[in-house]
């Protein structure tokens, strides 16, 4: 225990953490960005996982859609981790210990692991029916699955903030 | 204008509509869930095709492809954050209608709309707009300005949560 809280301890009591404690605009002004972020990774995941359940974009091959879509994914995904970390280090013990924000993480962590599973498996064959506007059954799963796997994620994320007493 | 504001905020509250949207917990973060999900999908949609516009999203297609596949879809999404925006209203008035920081994020929604229905109507019924050397960079002005904007109103949301009335 004590090895996981001493950095969460040195986050918490660095000089950054503290600034956006204290700052009455800091912490609204990183939660926006987080939202606009987490908004563009839901909103572009989104059209890759209607493809892969073949109700959007079924006349583009999914290879070109995900090549397109992934890097906006990505980016994204990039910014909504360095604000939410710098959001977490502003209050991190009363984070972990709030089940939602815990839920959030593993919740991101599954969305990611379906990713890796679906690029190891459902997507190897993917040349032989990516011009099918209906792919097949692993690939409509691994859709169906981030899509609610993201809506989980939204959801917490908008129940720590009914749920933490921070101020 | 704010007496006027005040008082409907309060003959809001205290319609039956609002005691139950008020006294029912899971009400507020439900609404405010389908919202944002509901935001990341309009302004997504809005952002990919801005990026086509800078060339740097689905450059083998031409905009007016983009455009069809990704701007029509905005607007039934925008009935949705309506209801569900009129939902919040009703269940906590004074949060949002005595609030300078909602009026800014309404009037950037008018921008946004016109911004998108602007480009929509004009992609879809000329392919190569902006491809030519000519037209690029107006183009690029449009995609700016909607990126801006759509930032604007996801700041201002949030925002909200900030500046509402004690």
């Amino acid at each position: 225990m004590s090895q996981l809280s001493d950095p969460v301890a040195f986050f918490e009591d660095s000089g950054i953490a503290q600034a956006i404690r204290e700052s009455d605009t800091l912490f609204p002004f990183i939660e926006s960005v987080h939202v606009v972020a987490i908004c563009l990774v839901v909103g572009s995941i989104l059209a890759l996982d209607l493809r892969l359940l073949g109700l959007a974009s079924v006349e583009r091959p999914v290879g070109r859609l995900a090549n397109a879509v992934l890097p906006v994914t990505w980016s994204a995904f990039a910014i909504a981790a360095t604000s939410g970390f710098l959001l977490f280090i502003s209050n991190a013990t009363k984070y972990l210990a709030n089940g939602y924000f815990d839920a959030k993480i593993i919740l991101i962590c599954a969305a990611g692991l379906n990713m890796i599973v679906f690029h190891a498996i459902g997507a190897k064959d993917m040349p032989q029916w990516e011009k099918q506007a209906q792919p097949p059954l692993p690939a409509r799963l691994a859709g169906a699955l981030s899509i609610l796997l993201w809506i989980a994620v939204v959801a917490c994320g908008r129940w720590i903030g009914f749920t933490m007493q921070v101020l | 204008m704010e007496a006027l504001l005040t008082g409907f905020s309060k003959w809001l509250a205290a319609t039956s509509l609002s005691h139950i949207i008020q006294s029912v917990t899971w009400i507020i973060p439900t609404l405010q869930t389908i919202h944002i999900l509901c935001v990341a999908i309009a302004f997504s949609s809005a952002v990919m095709v801005d990026l086509r516009i800078f060339r740097l999203f689905e450059r083998d297609e031409p905009l007016s492809d983009v455009a069809r596949r990704f701007l029509p879809p905005i607007w039934p999404v925008l009935v949705i954050l309506l209801i569900t925006g009129s939902l919040l209203i009703i269940g906590e008035p004074r949060r949002s209608l005595l609030n300078t920081t909602f009026y800014l994020k309404m009037a950037l929604l008018i921008v946004a709309i016109l911004l998108t229905a602007t480009l929509q109507r004009t992609a879809l019924a000329s392919p190569g707009l902006f491809d030519d050397r000519s037209r690029r960079l107006s183009g690029q002005l449009l995609a700016t300005l909607s990126i801006l904007v759509w930032c604007g109103i996801l700041f201002a949301g949030r925002w909200i949560a900030y500046t509402q009335a004690g």
